[in-house]
Order: C-alpha cells, then structure tokens, then sequence
C-alpha cells in the first residue's frame, strides 16, 4: 500500500519512443500525487538525464548540487611518448592518434576514447595515464510538490545510465529517511543502458505511447524489454484520437501480450501551452480534454501501484 | 558528404526530416541513408527498404580457457569495467559489462584467453524503392549497449564516391549521439518551438561545437509553441534552415507511415532548397579550412 510504512514505490514512464509526452505526463502525476483527496507524498526523479526537462515544469531550487565523477580516460604524457604508435594498434575505439605527419607524438581524442586503458599497458614507456573525468552534475532539490532528484549530463559523455543509478539510489535513501512512499520517475527514451538502470527496482512501468506506426513499433520493443527484466507495464495512449487505427492496433496488441491500455488522451493544444508556461497541463487547464483524462489515469495508477507486491 | 540529423529532445522529427531530406533528392543524389537509431529504429517505416543483407553486431569477449589459466587475476586488474571477477578457482566474465576492448587477451601472460562474438544486435541492409541504398543496426531486447552496434553500422559498408550519406541519429545528447556524429560534415538539428526543445537543443550544440562541424537547425511543428528559437539563433549563429508548419493532417499522415514530402508534395522544393543551403556551408566550411 502507499503508506508511509513502507519502502517506497517506483513507478516510471517509458516510452521507446521519444517525445510521446512522458514528461508532460509526469509533471502532471507530480501535481496530482498532491492535489487529490488523499495526497501521497511522493519524490521525483528525472531519469532523461542527456535531455533533462522535468525540471522545467517542476522548477526545482538546486539546494544541493553534487559533482558526477564517471569512469576515466587516457592521456598521454608528451615528454615520455616516443612516437612508436602501439597505443594506436591496440586502440579498437579510433582514439590514439599521431599528431602529426611524421608520427613522432600520439594523442587521446578525448571523445573517442572509451575509457579502457588497453593502450596503457600497451605503452612501453609507460607514458599514458588514466584520468577520471567529471562527467555531470546531480542535484537534490526542493520543487513544486515534493523533492525531486535530476541531473545534468556534459554533452557527449558516457556512463548516463550509471548517472541514472546514482540520482536513483539517492531518491530511494531520501525516501527511506523521510517515510515517502511514491517515486515518480520520468524515464529516458530507448531501450537500452539508461532505460535499464532506470527501470531497476521498478513496481510498476507506465509506456506512454502514441498511435503511429512509429510509436508502435518502438512499443513494442519497450514492453519486451520491460517484459524480460519481469516490470509489469501498463500502456496509455497520448495524441490518440490522431491515427484511431493505430489506436485498434495497440489495443489488439495490449490484448495479445496481456497488458492493458488504461487511458487514452485526447491531442490538446493545451498541454504544450501548459509547458511553455511551465505548468503541470492539470494546472494550466484544468478542466481541458487532455486534463480530465489525466486526473482519471492516475487514479487508475495509484490503485494499480496499490496492488503491486510489497 | 556526411548529414546528421539530431536533435537532444526525442520526438521533434529527426527521422521525418532525414527520410524526407533522401526522398527529396533520390532522383538527383546516389544516397546511402543510415539509421543510427538503434534502440528504436524507424526510418524504414518510412523508406521501406528491402532488406537483402544481414550481419550479426557482436562485441568480442573474453574465452577463457580453465585449464590454461593460472588465476594470476591480470585480466580483473587491466579490465576497467569490471567485466571479469576472481571467485573461488575461477574466472567469471560478465558480457553485458564487456567493451569489447581486447585488453584482458593482450595482457593474459599464459595465453589463455581467446576472444569470442558476442551478438547484441544486428545490422541489416538493402535498396528502397526509390534505389536508396539504406541500412540500419538494431540493439537486442535487453542488451545495454548501442554504441558499439552504431560504430560497426558506420564502418560495415563503404560509402561510393559522391555518394551522399544521410545519418539519422538516436535522442539524446551522450555517447550514441557522439558516435552518430564522428565523422559528419554538416549536422542538421531538428527542434520544436518550445522549452523542452530549445533546452535539448542546447544540449547537442555541445557536441557540434567540440567537433567544430557546421549546423542548422530546422524547426518542427512551427506554431505550437513560443518563438525561442529566434533566441537560439542570436546566441549561436546557426542559421534556420527550414520551418515544418505544425498540422494535424501531417500529424496523421506520418502516424500511418507516408513521408513527409507526400503528405505535403510542396515542401520538396524547400528540402532541396536546404540541401542546396548546407552545400554552400559544407564547401565554405572546407574552404576556410584550407
């Protein structure tokens, strides 16, 4: 049950898909999950860390900024490199190369390298070191209704799924300390590193999909992917009434993979209106087409995360 | 020459854009079109390519033969993503840890350890309709790593001369996106006029900026929002290439899988506009180079 007394439940939208609205919808849940009758406190994590916009809507204080320190990357030490180019042999990743024509020196393409150090015990004058890098930020901060934890990833690094990991077991500490029983978390897109470590522990997976034959398709690889790692998954259908036959495939779909499709919502202008204004679309509109469906999905979520295991 | 089509934010219409950008010049252009999007793939929904060719996408992990192995733990120590463990008298491999970097082979001092494939996707390939030459990769159900599969797409088949390559990448703004666009001449970033939009787009500009590659932003969905890419464009001098008007017929036509340019035949005229816009960029690019 959502109580206070026990560990804290995940629930978290997925999409495969990008931009199907799982943002939008979250943003939504965070206003609900306080608004309602019977309020449950509830922490925020927003999971998208390369795309990071939960907190756009949510406009969080940034109380507490943390560093992320990811893995390490090589370097080469200039005055001990002699030029004889094993660093490059060994390199499967493109990134030792000489820095000029005549191959006296190599360098570290710091992007292309993977991090593996194969090239440092390759090197016979020891002259490559591994560094670790700082590869983001991650915040603990107050917000509109509740906590939320949410990072940022530099451009163009790696390791954002164990990004995810870190802003995760944080939230589920900070849930544990102060007795919340909800973790709302607004996934990545994909299906791959990120959504994995987002959905480690998950009670309950939401898939926020649209009814295109691209939606569909990337559907479809999301719930098998949710399926394998044993996360229950609901299906709710954003922009539905754009393409209705693709809104018969999905039910038909939902249907022979024994899920269910809990809410279609209507397209409506004003959830993008209610992002630009920087509002939960509950709040902006509340009384808007998409808003009424919305109040309906989480009643249905928050009885369906009642029913989930303990 | 080498096109990326990005975007940070997921769902502003990379895919629409690239397919459209090939279907538009498919008559003028020899074109290999790749779809980098390996974690949810749809460009062929667009382009509906005949796959003729496939090949596994396999990252090479350890082998390690027991009755070689002397337990001396060299692997566990060169390997930095913990992908190998010493327990009790022997050695464990974790594939869905393994870079595939070859390290622990090199530095085993008994040559006990061969490397063996390890599929995690596949890359499938073949001619559309309109004679694109299109492949794509494809990341297995529950495998974390797409990057390696995207690497191996770029390299397995070699582009012909003047052919022009059209990349469309994954969302985001971390290390697929990075290995999308290694290598391109010109990135084409596609955003809707909103917060979340500009934000992602913001994002990526990272990324162009460290590879110093020439960009221009095509705006999707022109209306549904605010006006912040004008802002965007004062601060960063990237020219807007193109602006996709938002409708709801379009909206629909894409849901059942037509291509933008015939849903909206008119705006072929405007895609080739664009590609003639990015060549006189590319070439002035190369040319201030020199």
């Amino acid at each position: 049950m959502l109580t206070p007394n026990s560990q804290a439940k995940q629930l978290i939208l997925l999409s495969g898909k990008g931009g199907t609205g799982k943002t939008s919808l979250s943003a939504a849940f965070a206003h609900l999950s306080q608004k309602s009758g019977h309020p449950i406190p509830a922490i925020f994590v927003d999971a998208d860390v390369d795309a990071a916009n939960l907190g756009l809507v949510l406009q969080p204080d940034g109380a507490q900024q943390h560093e992320f320190w990811g893995g390490s990357i090589a370097e080469i030490d200039p005055e001990n490199c002699i030029g004889c180019g094993r660093c490059e042999e060994v390199c499967r990743y493109d990134a030792a190369l000489p820095t000029d024509e005549k191959h006296t020196l190599y360098e570290i393409d710091p992007l292309a390298c993977d991090g593996c150090a194969a090239c440092v015990y390759a090197c016979p004058q020891d002259a490559i070191n591994m560094t670790r890098q700082q590869e983001g930020l991650w915040f603990h901060s107050h917000a509109k209704y509740g906590d939320i934890f949410h990072a940022e990833l530099f451009p163009g690094k790696e390791n954002s799924g164990k990004l995810v990991t870190t802003i995760k077991q944080q939230a589920r500490l900070a849930a544990e300390d102060n007795a919340i029983p909800l973790l709302i978390i607004d996934g990545p897109p994909g299906i791959g590193c990120p959504v994995i470590s987002a959905s480690a522990g998950a009670d309950l997976a939401l898939i926020v999909t649209e009814p295109s034959k691209a939606g569909i398709h990337d559907l479809k690889r999301i719930f098998e992917t949710l399926r394998h790692f044993r996360i229950p998954a609901l299906i709710c259908i954003n922009k539905a009434d754009i393409y209705p036959q693709g809104v018969q495939e999905i039910l038909r779909y939902a249907d022979e993979q024994q899920s269910e499709v809990i809410a279609e919502i209507p397209f409506d202008a004003s959830i993008t209106h209610a992002m630009v204004q920087g509002q939960p679309v509950t709040v902006y509109a509340p009384h808007s087409p998409a808003s009424r469906v919305i109040h309906d999905l989480w009643s249905t979520v928050v009885q369906r995360l009642n029913q989930t295991e303990d | 020459m080498r096109i990326a089509v990005a975007s940070g934010k997921g769902g502003t219409g990379k895919t629409t854009v690239a397919t459209s950008l090939a279907l538009s010049l498919a008559n003028e252009q020899n074109i290999r079109f790749l779809d980098c999007d390996v974690e949810a793939p749809n460009a062929h929904l667009f382009l509906n390519p005949s796959f003729t060719k496939r090949q596994d996408a396999a990252i090479l992990i350890p082998e390690i033969d027991a009755e070689q192995c002397t337990l001396c733990g060299k692997c566990v120590e060169v390997c930095q993503f913990h992908a190998l463990a010493k327990v009790g008298k022997s050695i464990l491999t974790f594939a869905q840890l393994c870079h595939g970097c070859g390290s622990c082979t090199w530095n085993c001092p008994v040559n006990a350890i061969q490397e063996i494939p390890n599929p995690i996707g596949k890359l499938e390939s073949g001619l559309t309709p309109e004679s694109i030459q299109f492949s794509r990769g494809v990341l297995t159900i529950s495998e974390p790593m797409s990057t390696p599969i995207i690497r191996q797409l770029k390299r397995w088949e070699q582009p012909q001369p003047e052919q022009l390559t059209i990349l469309d990448s994954p969302p985001g703004a971390s290390c697929a996106v990075v290995e999308t666009l290694r290598g391109a001449d010109f990135a084409l970033l596609v955003t809707e006029p909103t917060p979340f939009g500009l934000h992602d787009l913001n994002q990526i500009i990272g990324i162009v900026q460290e590879f110093n590659i020439p960009a221009g932003v095509v705006v999707n969905r022109d209306g549904i929002g605010n006006d912040v890419i004008n802002a965007f464009h004062d601060k960063h001098n990237i020219p807007v290439l193109l602006r996709i008007p938002f409708s709801l017929e379009i909206a629909a036509g894409l849901s059942a899988g037509t291509s933008l340019i015939e849903i909206k035949p008119d705006l072929r005229q405007e895609f080739l506009h664009m590609f003639t816009q990015i060549t006189r960029i590319v070439k002035t690019t190369e040319e201030g180079e020199k």
